[in-house]
């Protein structure tokens, strides 16, 4: 009642001034609402960085969920901070609300975005939180980046753990020359593709070792030498891509306004 | 279709761009973040940016001009000079960098390569080579071309990539800032050696230099003077290294 208090006076004396300010407000959090929340996993590996500043370009607010183990023994930081910590009742108390923590910032988000430069051995740490995250991705529009796609099949041939399992197939590694694949290569888009509408020259920049061969909800593919693998992925409101669109110049930007206004739409829905 | 890349290379001193000649006599080319700017709005394919004073002095690499970059462009870019341990790359890559090259450090503890792959993944891990050549063939220099280690380069660029390195990025002191064209001897040699891509830096004058080390094998080519002396542009080279018939992304 307070904070409302001088407002309440300043409308009585000029009622136009405050009708102004109203409205301003009024549209300051219209923008805010339409900016779509979207929670950038972070699992320990990665630049999480890029893709919060692509996405944040795109027009979208990013927070970052980091998983537990992320908090606790993967962040070089993080390592000597909990090493110093001798109680290991304050560790125990920590571990059940940084998992509460994660599952709190999937749940107020409007999307979630898997990003992913590292190995397949991260998987153990995306096996941990598998239940608060199959559980937001049935329900809000999820997106994918290299090893985040990777990771939505159960298994790869880089190292042990099991994936997400969504899709099925296996991630093998690329016969070709010269490894890893890194650049710009241009891809074939089949069908017809959300995430690709609006880009008329799709290149894109990739840099992997590993790759999905043949998958049913393939939605585009690329080379590497002469060996194709998929490079997009979709399937309802789940999306993930090979290459990484944080890099890929006003293509990448493109497709991650793409995804955002998917995220819009999706949002209004619900 | 794979396309070759073209790295602007920006060797960083205090924030500004300087550019030298056989890695000496440093001239000031302008701001780095804006000059990076304009090479990704001219369709450069990635950039490297090389603070050339961190070795030297023993100073770590500034991650505030990293966090600018990662804002502002949205292509790759690798980070390099300083970078001595573990935890200075992992900063560095924390704060945006895709890659994070290193030179001295790899060569004084090789095994930092796996390390640093092992976290980040070999494609962060670019291994800085600069070689001039000797009687038998190229020799591995140190601390910004100071320091002669006697280290054969076509053999510590196969080691390199066994231990983990994901590219490298391999800079000819005898032709560096001549503009007379890449070692394309060096280049080759290397390529043969290792499996990984090559980025083949020093002496690039003309879009006819850089045809020429493609064909030898490089997959990117590294620019840095005639770039920041305005001698061309981006568009323009890449206009003519596409029409000797190598694929670029325009």
């Amino acid at each position: 009642m307070g904070t409302n208090a001088p407002t309440q006076a300043r409308k009585r004396a000029k009622p136009q001034r405050a009708g102004q300010m109203l409205k301003r407000a009024f549209m300051r959090a219209q923008r805010m609402r339409t900016k779509p929340k979207i929670a950038i996993i972070d699992y320990g590996a990665g630049n999480i960085a890029s893709v919060a500043n692509a996405l944040e370009k795109c027009g979208a607010k990013t927070i970052i969920a980091k998983t537990p183990a992320a908090m606790e023994t993967s962040g070089i930081q993080t390592r000597k901070a909990a090493t110093q910590n001798s109680d290991v009742q304050a560790q125990k108390g920590a571990k059940t609300s940084s998992a509460a923590k994660f599952a709190a910032c999937l749940q107020k988000a409007d999307a979630i975005v898997l990003p992913g430069v590292g190995s397949f051995s991260c998987a153990k740490n995306i096996s941990k939180i598998r239940a608060p995250l199959l559980a937001a991705m049935e329900k809000k529009p999820f997106f994918g980046i290299c090893l985040g796609m990777q990771l939505l099949f159960s298994n790869s041939e880089e190292a042990k753990g099991s994936g997400l399992g969504i899709f099925e197939g296996k991630v093998r590694r690329l016969k070709c020359k010269k490894l890893p694949n890194v650049g710009w290569r241009s891809i074939s888009i089949k069908g017809k593709s959300l995430l690709f509408a609006g880009i008329k020259k799709p290149v894109f920049y990739f840099c992997h070792s590993y790759a999905i061969r043949g998958s049913k909800r393939t939605s585009a593919l690329s080379c590497a030498g002469s060996d194709k693998f998929v490079c997009a992925l979709e399937k309802g409101n789940t999306f993930a891509v090979q290459f990484h669109p944080e890099k890929s110049g006003p293509n990448g930007l493109k497709l991650l306004s793409n995804f955002v206004k998917i995220v819009q739409g999706a949002s209004k829905c619900r | 279709m794979q396309y070759k890349r073209i790295i602007p290379c920006l060797d960083v001193k205090c924030g500004q761009v300087v550019k030298g000649k056989s890695f000496r006599r440093l001239a000031y080319a302008g701001d780095a973040l804006s000059l990076a700017k304009k090479y990704c709005e001219q369709g450069a394919d990635e950039l490297v940016f090389l603070d050339i004073a961190a070795s030297a002095q023993g100073r770590s690499t500034y991650s505030r001009l990293t966090r600018k970059v990662a804002q502002e462009i949205f292509i790759p870019f690798t980070v390099g000079g300083g970078i001595r341990t573990l935890e200075d790359a992992a900063q560095i890559l924390q704060n945006g960098a895709d890659k994070i090259s290193i030179n001295t450090a790899a060569v004084e503890n090789p095994l930092l390569i796996p390390q640093i792959a092992e976290k980040f993944g070999s494609q962060a891990v670019v291994v800085a080579i600069d070689a001039k050549r000797n009687a038998k063939g190229w020799s591995v220099f140190t601390y910004g071309g100071r320091k002669d280690t006697g280290i054969d380069a076509v053999k510590w660029a196969k080691k390199a990539a066994s231990l983990g390195a994901g590219e490298i990025l391999l800079t000819s002191m005898d032709q560096d800032g001549t503009n007379s064209g890449y070692d394309i001897a060096l280049s080759s040699a290397v390529c043969a050696a290792a499996n990984i891509p090559l980025i083949a830096s020093g002496g690039a004058g003309s879009a006819k230099d850089i045809c020429s080390v493609f064909k030898a094998g490089a997959d990117a080519a590294l620019l840095a003077g005639i770039l920041h002396r305005n001698e061309t542009t981006i568009p323009r080279l890449k206009k003519q290294v596409a029409s000797a018939g190598i694929p670029m992304r325009t």
